[in-house]
């Protein structure tokens, strides 16, 4: 009986230092790589080839998805709102739950799904046929090469993913509610104008997008820069950060909404 | 140290966490030869090569190149180091997403300032000398193993470094491409005046192209001597190796109990 909750003790402690340890691993990839950002923005080329890889390619499905959730948002919005005969204010709330958290926090998890996945399989695959140990015995830093640039790439189009994808989304707003429906077009547009405050609402939806930018491409460069150099390690590094990503961007949300507006 | 051998290892122990790979290897590689490192799968010849290229630190010994200790030198310097050296990777390790006229460009736009004319006269040199030049268009999923291989050759030597690492250069590659990338490495050793240390379990290609040869096996330098030595070695672990013998020093049976025990064969059954 003693025997067996000692082993089950140091069982957990074994986990908590592996665990510990890698938060210590995954902070020091972190520093090293923003110590190691000279390079990509003394050849800014290289981010926006990365940019375009990151942002670029993912604006399909981030612009679809916005406007699917747009017009989602104009039905049940409606549906709720002209029980109280307010439907004039269907406006503010597509803007506001799009601006506020389902831009950012939508925008993020597609991100992981389509961009985190991609950096984590290309980075692993890249460790795995040498390219990285390559790169290192050509005396080039594989941090400040290939991981930096793709650190910013991320950082930078996280949140104008998130602006795209909250426009198409109250456009899709307006066809649904406005086109569709037919919420007096005048009200829509000009109760959003009010509402919507630029600092309270905007920015901080801003700050979000860009904190969920970090971590996502964090977690994805991490995963990919330390998976087992096997298919089946590249395989689960790219599970992995798409899981840990979700999770990430959802527990920050409810870390920075509460921050940013309690009841304000 | 003398002036005459570019590498120098003396009584080098290496472990990876309780394994022993490495257990006291001398050996010295002089300037301009080609050296081969044999062995076996898994005898610690790659290990040898990566701490040639500082990939990795001794836990015993020195190694030396070009006079410098490697355990001593610290990122930069090692960075300095290593912009002399080129390596080979086993199956070329060439950068997926560039061409293989960027590939060998790769190593000059990152370390020198030359323009953009020069640098496409120089990366068309490097890939005539291994006689890519018509195929610098295409992406590295586009090429053959042994075309890889070439490439990954040029890029090696790309700046022209006093020292290449082979890491397995012959492995998986038709008999038209193995002689191909032998024939190369002896003649860009010579023509560029490299040293050149090849680790391979091919010997009859490599016993036609290096100056001196290293056996290795279990950690420890079992034979040395030039291809003609070797060839004419009657050494049990040399013979069994050039060869091929399936029994020998090198025994066919993974250790295991004696098999009348492990079938039950005692006296009474049989």
């Amino acid at each position: 009986m003693l025997r067996r909750s000692a082993a089950a003790l140091s069982g957990i402690g074994r986990r908590v230092i592996d665990a510990v340890w890698r938060l210590g691993y995954a902070s020091r990839f972190f520093a090293l790589t923003l110590l190691s950002s000279g390079t990509s923005f003394r050849r800014i080329g290289l981010i926006i080839k990365e940019i375009y890889f990151t942002g670029v390619l993912s604006l399909i499905i981030i612009l679809v998805s916005g406007l699917f959730v747009g017009m989602v948002l104009g039905l049940q919005g409606y549906e709720t709102l002209q029980t109280y005969g307010s439907e004039s204010a269907l406006g503010v709330l597509v803007a506001l739950s799009l601006v506020r958290e389902l831009g950012p926090v939508v925008a993020a998890l597609l991100f992981a799904s389509r961009a985190g996945s991609a950096i984590t399989a290309e980075i692993g695959l890249m460790k795995a046929t040498e390219q990285l140990t390559a790169m290192e015995m050509m005396a080039i830093d594989p941090i400040a090469r290939v991981v930096a640039p793709r650190f910013w790439a991320g950082v930078i189009s996280m949140p104008l993913l998130a602006a795209m994808f909250s426009a198409m989304g109250v456009f899709g707003g307006y066809l649904v509610g406005v086109v569709l429906i037919g919420v007096d077009e005048g009200s829509f547009w000009s109760q959003m104008q009010s509402a919507v405050d630029v600092k309270h609402d905007v920015l901080n939806g801003v700050i979000k997008s860009f904190v969920f930018g970090i971590a996502c491409t964090w977690i994805a460069l991490l995963e990919g820069y330390d998976a087992p150099p096997t298919a089946e390690g590249v395989s689960g590094a790219t599970t992995r950060t798409v899981v840990t990503s979700s999770l990430a961007v959802l527990a920050l949300d409810f870390v920075l909404t509460a921050l940013m507006f309690r009841g304000a | 140290m003398s002036a005459e051998n570019l590498i120098e290892i003396d009584n080098v122990s290496f472990a990876y966490g309780q394994r022993e790979v490495l257990k006291g290897i001398n050996l010295n590689v002089p300037r301009g030869k080609v050296v081969a490192i044999m062995g076996g799968s898994g005898c610690g010849k790659t290990t040898l090569l990566r701490l040639i290229g500082g990939q990795i630190k001794s836990t015993k010994g020195e190694v030396r190149v070009d006079g410098q200790a490697m355990n001593a030198l610290d990122q930069d310097g090692l960075y300095r180091l290593r912009r002399r050296m080129g390596m080979l990777f086993q199956f070329g390790a060439l950068f997926t997403d560039m061409s293989v006229y960027d590939n060998v460009a790769f190593q000059m736009r990152e370390h020198t300032d030359l323009p953009e004319t020069l640098i496409r006269d120089l990366v068309l040199m490097k890939l005539d000398a291994v006689g890519l030049r018509g195929a610098r268009a295409f992406m590295p999923s586009e090429l053959s193993g042994g075309m890889a291989r070439r490439v990954a050759l040029a890029r090696a030597t790309a700046l022209d470094p006093m020292l290449v690492l082979y890491d397995e250069p012959f492995a998986g590659l038709d008999p038209i491409s193995l002689g191909v990338i032998g024939n190369l490495i002896r003649r860009l050793n010579d023509a560029l005046g490299l040293t050149s240390v090849v680790v391979t379990h091919d010997v009859h290609e490599s016993l036609n192209i290096v100056d001196y040869v290293y056996f290795v096996s279990e950690g420890v330098i079992v034979a040395q001597g030039t291809p003609e030595e070797i060839r004419k070695s009657d050494k049990p672990f040399v013979h069994q190796f050039v060869h091929g013998e399936m029994d020998g020093p090198v025994p066919f049976h993974y250790p295991a109990p004696a098999y009348t025990e492990a079938l039950r064969l005692e006296a009474g059954h049989a």
